[in-house]
């Protein structure tokens, strides 16, 4: 048994078919990044598996149990997080209020939502802007509450969403090095980054997909070489 | 904004001591008045202000209370008060039904369906003639001649509701309410149902809602479907007054409800008789002006935008961006 799978996973949005018969495993610990040219369904992926859409067939499996057709709270309760690609901060709150709300996700108790929040706010080093509104931060620090607050909700599984897109390259090499500093705090992360030279570097295992179908999978070194890849990302020759 | 600890005692001490040293049943009325929309505009700002669900069907809620109370004296024999026990809790299961009904929309759709479920409830209190008496209303006795008992019930209303709302705020329920505001899908990805927690926030805000309808009901002595269910002096009403005060603020509301009463009862009485009585016409214009002016100029209410005004004081550009963060 896998610690998260997904069987023969499958969505239309009409006629057009987003996500073809896809099955993936990603054991625990590891980075499993997801990569394809833009419009493949990588992030449709992720919103089957967060509740965002219904499957159309097909089934997600986490730890075991089928989370689809839960709804998007009981799979973030379960311990799946996430993040989005175009970023949602609660604009009219702080920082250190947007990932409080989220450490409510396990204790009813605020003194506690505080403590886990500062420890989440240190550890993505928001700590010195706790106090920021939300709608003040700069998009690096936006991306970083982003997933600040889904490590607040006490996550087994982490969905990374572009996290990395728009930063700076300092910016983009402080975020590989915190989300494996994330892995290495014992949370399994699937990675969905257009940047190659981060996910070179972080993941364990890529996915490639184009037109919502699996072209390539294996190591980082495998799948830039496979030659399905570089034509989805090229053309052919 | 946070008033501070000695401000709010004061508040607490001209209000508990307002009845003894005024002497005029007429202002006591007045602040009766007010002080029932101090509930009301608190319980809408609740669902709307730090929920984000703008409701135009308080009445809703107001009717069923003042209602349960007028039907315990008029059907069951038994006294108004007994209203006051049973009109919140029938209030919020309304709204536990409004809820279940309504949270499917979301913004501007949710904001319609109040209206019309709003509009169901007059005609079916003026048209159920067996049960409600229609248009001929509910007429009670009152059980206390003098407006003091009213005066410290209504300040205890107040005053509960407004503390429960600030101790909600500041828990779990308060925390989700304000994210499912700012962003109902990044709340749900949050670990929040935010069905559930609307539901509560609507919950809480009919129970307070109709409570202030069963002090109607007691204190004015007489219901009719027209003015406990009405969309624009009940419904609309309870917008203006946290507007005005400010939406999303805790004291906004309180103060709202005491400048929206104080002006009505200004315009109502023609300014105590100086003005010809046509003037006494004009207070819905007036209200219409206000509420123009506070959304171009103070968009946060005057409590919310209260630092905006303090400018106007100490000379500085009023008009410029306050540097407050926001």
């Amino acid at each position: 048994m896998s610690f998260f799978e997904t069987r023969h996973l499958t969505k239309h949005f009409g006629g057009l078919t987003a996500v073809n018969d896809l099955s993936f495993q990603v054991e625990k610990g590891e980075i499993y990044g997801l990569i394809g040219p833009n419009g493949s369904g990588k992030t449709t992926v992720f919103n089957l598996i967060t509740g965002y859409h219904p499957v159309s067939a097909g089934e997600i499996l986490f730890r075991g149990a089928p989370i689809n057709g839960l709804p998007t709270w009981k799979i973030c309760k379960l311990g799946v997080g996430r993040t989005f690609q175009v970023v949602k901060p609660l604009r009219r709150m702080s920082v250190l209020e947007n990932v409080m709300t989220s450490a409510f996700n396990r204790t009813g108790k605020k003194s506690e939502a505080m403590d886990k929040a500062m420890e989440v706010l240190e550890f993505c080093e928001l700590l010195k802007k706790k106090d920021y509104p939300a709608k003040g931060l700069t998009i690096g620090d936006r991306k970083r509450l982003e997933i600040g607050r889904a490590l607040a909700t006490g996550p087994e599984l982490l969905l990374l969403d572009e996290t990395m897109a728009g930063l700076t390259p300092q910016e983009q090499t402080a975020g590989a090095e915190l989300i494996r500093k994330i892995r290495d705090s014992g949370i399994t992360i699937i990675i969905v980054e257009h940047i190659m030279h981060v996910i070179m570097n972080i993941c364990d295992r890529l996915l490639c997909i184009n037109y919502g179908q699996d072209i390539a999978r294996g190591t980082p070194v495998e799948v830039a070489n496979d030659h399905a890849v570089i034509e989805a990302y090229l053309g052919k020759e | 904004m946070k008033l501070p600890r000695w401000s709010t005692l004061i508040v607490i001490v001209l209000l508990l001591a307002f009845p003894m040293v005024v002497p005029s049943d007429y202002y006591r009325h007045i602040f009766i008045i007010a002080l029932m929309w101090v509930v009301i505009g608190s319980a809408w700002n609740l669902l709307a202000g730090y929920t984000g669900q703008v409701s135009f069907g308080h009445a809703i809620f107001f009717g069923s209370g003042a209602y349960t109370a007028g039907l315990c004296a008029s059907k069951l024999g038994i006294s108004a008060w007994w209203g006051m026990l049973l009109g919140g809790p029938v209030a919020l299961l309304v709204g536990l039904v409004i809820g279940w009904i309504c949270f499917r929309l979301r913004g501007p759709y949710f904001a319609l369906a109040t209206i019309a479920i709003g509009e169901i409830f007059r005609l079916v209190a003026t048209d159920w003639r067996s049960l409600t008496e229609g248009m001929e209303g509910i007429l009670i006795i009152q059980t206390f001649r003098s407006k003091i008992p009213y005066y410290y019930l209504a300040l205890f209303l107040a005053g509960a509701s407004v503390y429960a709302i600030h101790r909600i705020m500041q828990s779990k329920w308060g925390y989700y309410f304000v994210a499912i505001r700012e962003d109902q899908d990044a709340a749900e990805a949050m670990g929040i149902s935010a069905f559930r927690y609307k539901s509560l926030s609507l919950m809480v805000s009919s129970f307070f809602t109709g409570l202030a309808g069963t002090l109607y009901m007691n204190y004015m002595a007489f219901i009719d479907p027209h003015v406990v269910f009405s969309l624009h002096d009940v419904s609309i009403m309870a917008i203006l007054v946290a507007i005005i005060g400010g939406v999303g603020t805790l004291w906004g509301p309180p103060a709202g409800a005491f400048i929206m009463v104080l002006l009505q009862e200004t315009f109502r009485s023609a300014f105590f008789g100086l003005f010809p009585p046509w003037v006494s016409e004009s207070h819905v214009l007036v209200f219409g002006l206000l509420v123009i002016f506070v959304i171009r100029y103070m968009a946060n209410g005057i409590v919310g935008d209260w630092p905006k005004i303090q400018r106007l004081w100490t000379r500085k550009n009023p008009m410029l961006p306050a540097n407050d963060g926001n």
